[in-house]
Formats: C-alpha cells, sequence, structure tokens
C-alpha cells in the first residue's frame, strides 16, 4: 500500500514538476544569456542527457542539430548548426542559459525555450503551464553537450 | 547528361557542407501536360523570391506518384466523390449533379478560392458545398475535413489541374488577408514557433527526417502516405500547429480561412494540382 502510493508520487514527477529543490522556470537568472547556477544545485548525468538530446518528445535536439557522437540515429536536423565540439564554443554556464532560453543568447532564433516560466500562445491543453523539459533533464543534456569536446 | 548534372549536384553538395538543395530541379507533368512546380514571389512577400509546389521537396518516388494518375492514391476518391456527387440525398431529391451535370464546369474555381462573398464573408470550397447541400438539396452538412468533403473537393479541385492559383486580397478581402498574415507570423505554442519560421525562414532544411517545403497549398486536398486518404487544408494547418504543441484553431474558423486565402496568396502562380501526392 506505502509502495503504491510512492510509486504514483514517482510517476507524478515528470517534465512538469518542479523539484522543491529547483529553481522555478520564473526564477531562472540570465547573464548575458547564460545560467550560472545549476537548475537542480547538483552536476547533471551526460548519460540521461544524452537520451534526452535524442528522445522526440524531450529534448528532441536531433531535429535541429546533427551530432556526428550520435551516428545510430538516422537523420539529423539541419536548422541549426551542428554541435560537433560545442563544448569548445560555449561554457557550461553558457549552454545551460542556450537550452534553458536561446532567445536570451539569441535574440528571435527559432530554438524553443526547453525552462521558462513565461506562458506562450494557445499552448495545448496538456503543456500548458509545463516546460518542455525538466530542470534535471536540462542539467542532462548540459553535462551531456560538455562531453562534445576534441 | 543526367550524370553530369550528378555530378555537378554532388561537387555543389560537398561545398555546402550539410546543407541540402533547397529544392530539386524536377518537372511536373502529368499526362503530358506541365504543371508549372515554381513561380516568382508575388509582391508582397518580402522574403522570398521565388515560391515552390512542395511536390519540388518530396522524394523522387513520391513525386512519380503524382506524374501518372494511375499511381496517384487520390484518384481513388476521386472516384468515390464522382459517385457522391451523382448521389441523391436530402428533402429535396437532387444531387450535385442535378444541378452540376458536368464537373468539368468547375473549371478555374480552385484557383479562385477562398473568396469574398457578396454577403461581405471569406468563403471556402468547403462552405461552398456545404451551402449547396444544405440550402439547395436540403441534406445535412458534411464534416468540414471529414472524406466525404475532401474527395467532393478534390473532384472540383481537379477541374483546374494546372491553372495557376491567383486569389483576390484587395479590396473586401484586404482584412482577411491581413488576418491571416498575422497568424502566419505568430508564434504559437509551448515550441512557440510561427509557420513562417519553418516555411519561410528553413524551406529546403531537414528537421529530423522532414524535408520542409515551403508549406504551399495548391495541391489540396493531399493523398498522404502517411495516412493513406485525402487530407483536408485546414487539417494540415491543425496538424503542424499540433505539432509545436499548440492549440489548433477549429476546421472551417475565420482563423483558419483566413489563414488559408493568406496562404493561397503566397503561392500565386504556381499550378493547381489536386490531388497532389505528399508524404
Ligand atoms: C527548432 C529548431 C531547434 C531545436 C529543436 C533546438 N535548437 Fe539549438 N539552435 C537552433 C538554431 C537555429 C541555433 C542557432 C542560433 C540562432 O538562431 O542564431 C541553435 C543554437 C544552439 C546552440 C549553439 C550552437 C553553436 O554552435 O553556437 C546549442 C548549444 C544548441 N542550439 C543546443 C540545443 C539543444 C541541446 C537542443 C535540445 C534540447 C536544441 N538546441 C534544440 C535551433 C534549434
Ligand atoms: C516545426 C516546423 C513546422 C511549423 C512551425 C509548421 N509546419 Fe507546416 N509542415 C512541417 C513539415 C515538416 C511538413 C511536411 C513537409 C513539408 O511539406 O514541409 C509541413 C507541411 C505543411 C503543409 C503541406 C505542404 C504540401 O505541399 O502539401 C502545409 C500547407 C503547411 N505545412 C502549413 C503550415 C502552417 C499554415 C503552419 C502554421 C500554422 C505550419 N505549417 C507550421 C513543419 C512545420
Amino acid at each position: 500500500m506505502k509502495n503504491q502510493l510512492l510509486a504514483a508520487l514517482v510517476l507524478c514527477v515528470g517534465p512538469t514538476l518542479v523539484a522543491a529543490e529547483d529553481v522555478a522556470p520564473g526564477d531562472v537568472a540570465f547573464s548575458d544569456g547564460a545560467v550560472l547556477a545549476s537548475l537542480t544545485g547538483a552536476v547533471g548525468d551526460a548519460v540521461a542527457g544524452r537520451a534526452a538530446f535524442i528522445n522526440r518528445k524531450q529534448g528532441n535536439c536531433l531535429a535541429c542539430h546533427a551530432n556526428a557522437e550520435i551516428p545510430e540515429q538516422s537523420f539529423h536536423g539541419e536548422v541549426g548548426p551542428p554541435l560537433d565540439f560545442v563544448a569548445e564554443r560555449w561554457t557550461a554556464e553558457e549552454l545551460r542559459g542556450i537550452v534553458s532560453n536561446a532567445k536570451m543568447m539569441f535574440p528571435d532564433t527559432i530554438m524553443p525555450a526547453f525552462y521558462n516560466g513565461l506562458e506562450p500562445n494557445r499552448s495545448l491543453k496538456k503543456f500548458a503551464g509545463k516546460t518542455v523539459l525538466s530542470a534535471q533533464q536540462v542539467e542532462d543534456i548540459v553535462a551531456y553537450l560538455q562531453t562534445l569536446s576534441e | 547528361m543526367k550524370l553530369q548534372n550528378a555530378i555537378a549536384a554532388a561537387a555543389i553538395l560537398s561545398f555546402a557542407g550539410t546543407m541540402s538543395f533547397a529544392q530539386d530541379d524536377n518537372e511536373l507533368s502529368v499526362d503530358g501536360q506541365l504543371i508549372s512546380t515554381e513561380a516568382d514571389a508575388p509582391a508582397h512577400m518580402e522574403n522570398v523570391g521565388t515560391v515552390y509546389s512542395g511536390w519540388r521537396f518530396r522524394s523522387e518516388d513520391t513525386q512519380a506518384m503524382q506524374m501518372d494518375d494511375f499511381d496517384n492514391s487520390g484518384f481513388v476518391f476521386v472516384d468515390d466523390g464522382l459517385s457522391l456527387m451523382a448521389s441523391v440525398d436530402g428533402s429535396e431529391g437532387k444531387s450535385c449533379a442535378s444541378c452540376h451535370e458536368n464537373v468539368e464546369d468547375f473549371a478555374g474555381l480552385k484557383a479562385k478560392l477562398p473568396r469574398v462573398n457578396d454577403s461581405g464573408e471569406l468563403e471556402t470550397m468547403e462552405e461552398l458545398v456545404n451551402t449547396c447541400r444544405t440550402e439547395r438539396m436540403g441534406a445535412e452538412p458534411w464534416k468540414y475535413s471529414g472524406s466525404q468533403m475532401t474527395a467532393v473537393t478534390a473532384v472540383i479541385g481537379l477541374q483546374s489541374r494546372g491553372m495557376p492559383i491567383d486569389v483576390a486580397i484587395d479590396g473586401p478581402a484586404a482584412s482577411f488577408w491581413e488576418r491571416g498574415q498575422e497568424l502566419y507570423y505568430a508564434r504559437v505554442g509551448q515550441l512557440d514557433l510561427s509557420c513562417a519560421n519553418c516555411h519561410e525562414d528553413n524551406y529546403g532544411t531537414m528537421i529530423r527526417a522532414d524535408h520542409l517545403s515551403q508549406g504551399q497549398i495548391n495541391g489540396f486536398p493531399t493523398y498522404r502516405l502517411k495516412n493513406a486518404k485525402l487530407n483536408g487544408v485546414h487539417n494540415r494547418f491543425s496538424g503542424c500547429m499540433k505539432n509545436v504543441r499548440a492549440e489548433p484553431y477549429a476546421d472551417g474558423s475565420d482563423e483558419f480561412k483566413a489563414l488559408e486565402l493568406y496562404l493561397a496568396s503566397r503561392g500565386t502562380g504556381l499550378s493547381v494540382e489536386t490531388p497532389s501526392v505528399r508524404n
């Protein structure tokens, strides 16, 4: 019984719920497009980040970015720049800013904001009030991007 | 010759790095009739010089299906549409054919729609069909993007195949057109994207497995390999909105009608391709 309750609670923790220790989507502080502090207060998991990068329902970063480190996926998008060696171009703080809300780094960019508190126009009801990724997933992806160096 | 082109293409490709071609140079002809898949963009399109049909962005296999009416599965539904048009329905004991003996009389209609009617309303082909059903046949209206509607609008649209899109956007149409333009550039949904982000700024690039076209509507209703049926144009708008996680407007809504007029005007000069084949 107790276990069932616990399982139900764990299930609720998706991209939608903000864990108590996470920076709330509306409170993410940008400086020159970068976000200095971890959104979870901890370092992300690069392996989980790689999976979220690929997953069409999570980052789906491959929709727009080619990435030679993921040769097993057959379709890589061309809308954004390839992310090969991206860690040579941007610091972890800048990468966190770009993934959280790329418009703070590249005004008017097509790249969606994955963690911000703004309510977009006409969000589908099931996504209203939610961020695309959780704070944990952003940190995981940032950790993964940092592995993309020479 | 073909080989030379391929070599030239390969050379260009390697210069362009990962970028694929915006569109190919293939020519669309059906039973010897040339169908123009590009045109100079109309003056109101500030950011695009040439408009291209979605056909130019599809694979050669998909393109080939549209080059022969026997290979074009859209024609299965055109046949359904012809039977529907011959069937009596409603309290007046009439079929479409009772008033429209010869479907070829519909030649030219598709190229001009949507248009503003005498009451100052913007009307689409689906609405014209339903007006006949409710007011002249005493029949129930069809669902806006349902299978009967797409079948019959395909029959009517086919009569204009090869004719250039030429919708009126001035005078009484101007305010509808402006609303459509606003909707085209409005960012919507959790992913916060506009139609223009994909179909104006990025046509010709791959978005994961999809080759982005200009999102032209000259081929609707369109037979899609994805769902093996004809798809109405508002249905496609709705699909694109859901992909960016936006709440779509309703099929037949004022918003989608205005967007349809605006998109038709962005395809001015492209040939009607109904029923086109897309993936
Ligand atoms: C709809 C398209 C799209 C999606 C989805 C997208 N991006 Fe981007 N991204 C872009 C574009 C375009 C740029 C270039 C910035 C600009 O607009 O000038 C960019 C830039 C970047 C940059 C800077 C790259 C460089 O070399 O300077 C990084 C890092 C990045 N994106 C990471 C991601 C990650 C990680 C994800 C998924 C969580 C993602 N992007 C999803 C379109 C996208
Ligand atoms: C995230 C990218 C994206 C956005 C934003 C988007 N679309 Fe699309 N659209 C696609 C893709 C991918 C296809 C299928 C390939 C193609 O034809 O571009 C498509 C296809 C279409 C087609 C069919 C074209 C044909 O030749 O059959 C139309 C029409 C269209 N879109 C209209 C719209 C409209 C209107 C909007 C805004 C409400 C919109 N799209 C927003 C990605 C997008």
